[in-house]
């Protein structure tokens, strides 16, 4: 099976410091790639830089597209980028409040992208935009509260539905559930893999929680000071990690 | 005429410099031309776009009309009036039909305009996309890429609040299929008079710095959803004064006692129709 995206080499580089350096991977259709690492490790660079919202500083990131053709997103156009970033991927931020417009409701938050792509029937819209609500568990009466009356689990929820409606192939994730308390981030995990699962979609999700990849990613990668340390099955690597900053990162969770 | 003054208040570099960005702007319908907006003698946000502009198109022999919200004898435009009288020495004229530069605040006149007129509007925000979006650089990307799902999403919040497309003024409209352009705040119900019409429509935004045109005989749509067509208002009663049911209505409150009479807000069409009715 090819490969959905080809990420060789990647860095990027904050003036002199390393945000990341030399990554290498493959995302694979249907797979769910987890990044973990500390604070400051690079993790939210290498993911942006892979979706193209950073430019790279050296190293290459090939798409492969819809039609069956490779994309080097180093030569894609601002025009090019837009379309790919509303019509084939996803991005879900940290905070949902930076991926939402806060000053429209619900219901126009998720219809958005559909709009772009040139939806114009409005009771289509709205059945489209009441479905995935339901689907991220949020009452469809709700459609048209403003989302800054919803609490943070729930904007995060739809955050998620606005990124998924027009089912992209490629979703990058950002902490999606950090911030969040315990309760809520086990449910929004459990609604992403049943939505992962559902939509054949690939995702790559950066995380500081090892639980999360645990749950979610069969792959994962570890992550310090930029550089990728450890990449293999996230069972493998969580139960017996060879990298010495693995094996602390591995101890040092909390077990109850 | 006030020999102290360069004919039309600007001199003639600045009027110059207004040409070229105008004859830009009618070269691609609809797109936002920067221009070096001159301090003028009157405050942003009565029309210090459209009086430049007029004071750039203004040549001896032409015969100016302002009219605000429809009205000759309203404070605004009896000032600019007065203003191009007096430093122009140009013939004014409350007469649509008469006039070959028409200055409007806000309305259309419903007398059917002629190729060889202007009508210059006066623009508070150009960018119909502002609301929405308040970063200069992004709307200036989503125009260049033509992205404008946005401007769907604020209609979709009219329908979404009140059942209906609310919004009732400065209704966005697409530019011979390319541009979304604001039409300045004119009501809806003028809308349909900027497609295809055959005067030439200039659009100058004073403290925005911005100009634009829609050429003559252009494409002008009314954004909207197909189950949500446009649709221009409409009024239950008649112009009390000249009976007419197909103009726009302005509703004016006659005394303390909440009575209240509806009257074409445009003066000389009103006026006319009742000279007819007289003679």
């Amino acid at each position: 099976m090819s490969a959905l995206l080809q990420v060789r080499g990647l860095s990027h580089h904050y003036g002199q410091r390393i945000g990341c350096q030399d990554v290498s991977f493959d995302l694979h259709p249907g797979e769910l790639l987890c990044i973990v690492g500390e604070s400051g490790s690079g993790k939210s660079t290498l993911l942006k830089t892979a979706a193209a919202q950073l430019a790279a500083s050296s190293g290459s990131v090939r798409y492969h597209q819809r039609n069956g053709a490779w994309l080097d997103l180093d030569e894609l156009s601002e025009a090019d980028r837009r379309r790919l970033a509303r019509e084939e991927w996803g991005f879900v931020t940290q905070n949902p409040r930076d991926g939402l417009r806060l000053n429209v409701s619900a219901g126009a938050n998720v219809a958005e992208r559909l709009m772009a792509l040139g939806m114009r029937n409005y009771g289509q819209l709205r059945e489209i935009a009441r479905g995935w609500l339901e689907r991220v568990e949020i009452d469809p009466s709700r459609i048209d509260d403003a989302p800054t009356a919803f609490s943070g689990g729930m904007q995060q929820r739809l955050q998620i539905a606005r990124t998924l409606v027009t089912q992209p192939r490629l979703v990058f994730m950002d902490e999606p559930t950090a911030g969040l308390d315990v309760s809520v981030q086990a449910r929004i995990l459990d609604l992403l893999r049943r939505l992962v699962n559902e939509l054949g979609l690939a995702a790559v999700m950066v995380t500081h929680d090892l639980a999360v990849a645990r749950l979610l990613a069969a792959r994962t990668m570890v992550m310090q000071g930029g550089r990728v340390v450890e990449t293999g099955l996230t069972d493998q690597i969580l139960d017996d990690p060879q990298h010495p900053y693995t094996q602390l990162l591995v101890s040092s969770v909390l077990t109850t | 005429m006030t020999s102290n003054y360069n004919f039309a208040f600007l001199d003639e570099n600045t009027k110059r410099m207004l040409r070229r960005a105008l004859l830009k702007a009618v070269a691609i319908p609809g797109y936002q031309v920067p221009f070096g907006s001159r301090e003028m003698p009157l405050p942003y946000g009565w029309g210090t776009g459209g009086i430049q502009l007029t004071a750039a198109l203004l040549g001896p022999d032409d015969v100016l009309k302002v009219i605000d919200q429809g009205a000759d004898d309203t404070t605004n435009a009896v000032n600019i009036r007065r203003f191009f009288a007096r430093v122009a020495g140009v013939t004014t004229t409350e007469r649509t039909t008469e006039a070959s530069v028409i200055q409007t605040r806000h309305r259309i006149p419903e007398t059917p305009l002629r190729e060889d007129q202007i009508l210059v509007f006066q623009v508070p925000e150009p960018e119909p996309l502002r609301t929405l979006e308040p970063r200069e650089a992004e709307t200036r990307t989503l125009h260049a890429l033509a992205d404008y799902g946005l401007m769907h999403v604020k209609l979709y919040e009219d329908i979404a609040q009140y059942g209906h497309i609310a919004t009732s003024y400065d209704y966005p409209v697409l530019v011979d299929g390319r541009f979304l352009t604001s039409p300045s705040p004119i009501p809806k119900f003028d809308n349909p008079k900027l497609d295809h019409s055959p005067a030439l429509m200039l659009f100058g935004a004073g403290r925005e710095k911005r100009l634009y045109a829609i050429p003559p005989y252009t494409r002008v749509e009314s954004l909207a959803f197909e189950d949500h067509p446009f649709e221009i208002q409409r009024w239950e009663h008649q112009c009390e004064l000249c009976g007419a049911d197909e103009s726009y209505l302005d509703e004016v409150v006659v005394d303390d006692l909440g009575s209240r009479m509806f009257v074409c807000s445009d003066t000389d069409y009103c006026g006319q129709r009742r000279a007819e009715q007289a003679a």
